[in-house]
């Protein structure tokens, strides 16, 4: 007998013959609202959430099966323009030449500045956190902290938190003189967590969780306002960005059933859990 | 059944060396067609920029105006962190797999490697999670920011040590019993056996496991954006922070469009230009591959 | 003397490197299980991953990887194959070859993934599917699969051969009976390192398996990786780091029954074949 690892190859291929039928049956499959499915694709910011409203929402309608991907916001832009996905999912708000889709926000997220717990900086003015990020300021005895370099942290280029950042605070990206850049937010997390001398800045809901949930990190207030979901959901906090689902044009059918449904408050919990802020 | 001296080989042989044959040209098409995409991806960047640009240009700006495409200080930085990683990883895994092969009592070398075994499967993400929360916290203690070359060095050499480890492994444990039997019955001793005979009949297969080390080492994403800073500055020192051709690509990918997208694909072309280029070396400082 | 330095160099190292690995593995072993239960194994996620279980996401990534093990071992076998008895008949196809593989194991898997996404997904129209990651998972396993075992079959020694072939022995009889045998420990440690390869990728996977987290269907069906579930609960999800761990260190548990199986299977087919 012998188990012919070689021989294997050959046996292999009456089994390619046998799927070659299906895989073509699958082709045909199109799959969209006709048939109660929905293809959701884009950024993995928004997915997680997205993902727990489609669940409740295939409990509450079965037969319907929603399949959520990530990719990335360029990626859920791209494929709601071209038919590949349904809905796109994209953490900010919609760009001029973007005119051609349409934005439904499902919940807002803010961008809160975050040190290190053990920094005894209580707030930094609009004026040291523009030099700071200018590579201005070596260390943080200049801003009324201990002598001790200060590590900036930025997000990578093309992000919409690093957008909405140098947007308020008057910045170009090629003025910025990081010390370490991150992707997404709980690298920043644990990046400034990692560095007594670090700050950064990332999304408001998950820092305020890591902050009550023993990471070591302090949210900064901005002009005066603390940081806090709360703060963005009452419209104090100035720095915040919206959460979209996209589609091209206006949706129809099971998309905009869902879409609605994403929208209404029955998902209110869904959102607080993720720690974004749900709309009003 | 064959008769010795035929000149053409019986259907049997034929049939596997057609079914062999077939397979391996599946396999070298492979890449071709993964190469070919790149440079699909990588086009509009190419024709819209120019390729002098990607290594003259002023920094790595892709959506400042005017648009900055340097690839530079990232293709250096691939090439310290996986020299970096090799030279400790290389000797560490070939002495590991000595020890394995002539040093260990049976039971250690057996629990060894398992071990070994176990850490090839564990995913990017864990070590780089591990270098981000526990290494990086460590080195920002000695030197901030701590996410820095030495970081994605240490990161990098302990992902590749598996592979290190268990291929030279293969190689050497692959050595001809009767090399063994002749080494003894001429009385080397120990070292002198290792290193002046099984080691060198064991060359291909060693070198074999320290090409696929060094391009694995190239290719690694994750772990690389996670541990090494991501700054797109050519890195002055080892605990300067430096981003890698890979994580670049990983980094912007998820936000990039049109022209931007299509300049992290052309860091794709210049990491399997480096590939191509190791390969070359390999080739010239006597890696040849053995034939039957 | 040069002894004393070779074996202290030897035990060194091995210390070292066991070293290394105890502290990384004690580091998950310390975060993850407080994450670990009999639940944990047998319910599906909830809760965007922070409650309920992985069972949906342990059967997805067996199945991965059951679709491109099945693929690059054959297929990486019959190219070593070929590499070792055939190639030196045409030395130029079996240089590209080489060089090819020797490519192919340096490509970043960012870049595996977006091709796997536009060749087997899009152009072969699978989708966001277990096929897909499989496949994906099958190339990037593939050139360390013929790497290690080709050079098992290469050291060979030309006795063995040319003893078979004076005997009158097809070259599949010597193949089978007595090359493959020989190279067995090569062929185990490929085997492994491609099967470790293809559990430790996640890149790859999040642009051909995807991101749906329900038990898959059929292998048609999108699914969600163990791997790809650890990166999204520790890095992308607030408070989902326990799990992520937990995960982790399940992960590390299916590497070890998969290892010491395969170590059997191993085993079993030697004994078979005195």
């Amino acid at each position: 007998m012998g188990s012919d690892a070689v021989s294997g190859g050959r046996r292999a291929r009456p089994v390619i013959a046998m799927l070659l039928p299906l895989l073509l049956a699958g082709c045909g499959d199109g799959g969209k609202a006709a048939t109660g499915k929905l293809m959701l694709t884009g950024s993995s910011t928004v997915a997680p959430l997205a993902l727990e409203i489609a669940k409740r929402y295939e409990a509450d309608h079965p037969g319907v099966r929603i399949d959520v991907q990530t990719g990335g916001s360029s990626r859920g832009i791209t494929d709601a323009r071209s038919g590949v996905a349904d809905i796109g999912m994209v953490s900010r708000a919609l760009k001029p030449d973007e005119s051609d889709l349409v934005a439904h926000a499902i919940a807002h997220d803010g961008i809160a500045i975050i040190v290190h717990a053990s920094n005894p900086v209580t707030g930094l003015s609009a004026d040291q956190i523009r030099a700071i990020y200018r590579g201005q300021v070596a260390t943080w005895q200049a801003v009324g902290g201990p002598k001790r370099p200060i590590t900036v942290v930025n997000k990578a280029e093309g992000r919409s938190t690093l957008e909405l950042f140098l947007l308020h605070f008057g910045l170009a990206s090629t003025q910025i003189h990081a010390s370490v850049v991150i992707g997404d937010n709980e690298q920043g997390i644990k990046t400034v967590a990692g560095n007594p001398g670090a700050i950064g800045y990332v999304s408001v809901g998950a820092a305020e969780y890591a902050a009550t949930h023993e990471v070591a990190i302090r949210l900064l207030p901005l002009d005066g306002i603390p940081a806090s979901t709360a703060t963005v959901k009452d419209g104090s906090f100035p720095l915040s960005r919206p959460l979209n689902l996209v589609t091209r044009g206006q949706p129809q059918g099971l998309a905009g059933d869902f879409i609605a449904y994403a929208r209404s408050a029955a998902v209110h919990d869904r959102v607080r859990s993720l720690y974004f802020v749900p709309l009003d | 059944m064959s008769t010795p001296g035929r000149s053409s080989p019986p259907d049997g042989d034929a049939a596997l060396r057609a079914v062999t044959g077939l397979a391996a040209r599946l396999s070298g098409t492979v890449v071709v067609g993964i190469a070919l995409f790149v440079l699909w991806q990588a086009w509009p960047a190419l024709q819209a920029v120019g390729p002098l640009r990607f290594v003259t240009d002023a920094g790595w700006h892709p959506l400042a105006q005017p648009a900055q495409f340097n690839l530079l200080p990232m293709l250096v930085a691939s090439v310290a962190v996986t020299l970096g990683a090799m030279l400790l990883a290389g000797p560490l895994g070939l002495f590991t797999a000595i020890f394995m092969t002539d040093y260990a009592p049976p039971a250690l070398a057996r629990l060894l490697r398992g071990v070994v075994e176990l850490l090839a499967g564990v995913p990017s993400v864990v070590y780089g999670l591990w270098g981000l929360v526990t290494l990086v916290p460590l080195l920002a203690a000695w030197q901030p920011p701590g996410a820095s070359l030495l970081a994605g060095i240490l990161v990098l050499a302990l992902m590749i040590l598996p592979t290190m480890v268990l291929a030279s492994h293969a190689a050497i444990a692959g050595v001809a019993a009767e090399h063994r039997l002749t080494v003894a019955a001429l009385g080397f001793s120990c070292a002198g056996s290792l290193w002046g005979v099984l080691l060198p009949a064991a060359r291909a297969g060693l070198c074999g496991a320290l090409l696929l080390s060094t391009t694995r080492a190239l290719g690694e994403t994750m772990a690389m954006l996670m541990v090494t800073g991501n700054v797109a500055r050519m890195p002055d020192s080892l605990f300067a922070p430096a981003r890698t051709l890979t994580a670049n690509i990983a980094l912007e990918l998820a936000y990039a469009m049109d022209r931007h997208r299509a300049a992290l694909f052309v860091g794709g072309l210049l990491l399997t230009a480096l590939v191509l280029a190791l390969v070359r070396l390999a080739r010239g400082l006597g890696c040849a591959w053995r034939h039957a | 003397m040069r002894d004393r330095l070779s074996a202290v160099a030897a035990w060194g190292a091995a210390g070292l490197v066991l070293a290394a690995f105890a502290w990384l593995i004690g580091d998950v072993l310390w975060r993850g299980l407080p994450g670990l239960s009999w639940q944990f194994l047998v319910s599906a996620p909830a809760d965007a991953g922070r409650a309920g279980g992985i069972a949906s996401i342990l059967l997805a990534t067996v199945w991965i990887l059951a679709i491109a093990i099945g693929t690059a071992l054959p297929l990486g076998l019959a190219t070593a194959v070929w590499l070792a008895e055939f190639g030196h008949r045409q030395p130029r196809l079996q240089g590209h070859v080489n060089h090819a593989l020797d490519v192919l194991a340096g490509v970043p898997s960012i870049v595996f993934g977006l091709f796997g996404n536009a060749f087997f997904a899009v152009t072969l129209g699978l989708g966001f599917s277990i096929l897909s990651g499989g496949l994906t998972l099958a190339c990037m396993a593939l050139p360390i699969l013929v790497r290690v075992t080709g050079a098992g079959l290469q050291a060979v020694p030309a006795e063995l051969r040319q003893g078979a072939a004076a005997c009158g022995l097809t070259q599949w009889t010597t193949l089978s009976r007595l090359l493959l045998p020989a190279a067995l420990p090569a062929l185990l440690a490929g085997t492994l390192l491609g099967i470790g390869r293809a559990l430790a990728e996640t890149a790859a996977l999040i642009f051909t398996s995807g991101y749906v987290d329900r038990y898959p269907g059929s292998v048609f069906d999108s699914a969600r990786a163990l791997s790809v579930h650890i990166y999204d609960l520790a890095m992308n999800v607030p408070g989902g780091e326990r799990n992520g761990y937990a995960s982790a260190l399940v992960l590390v548990a299916l590497i070890l029954c998969i290892n010491l199986a395969t170590h059997a299977l191993a085993r079993g087919w030697q004994r078979s074949m005195s």
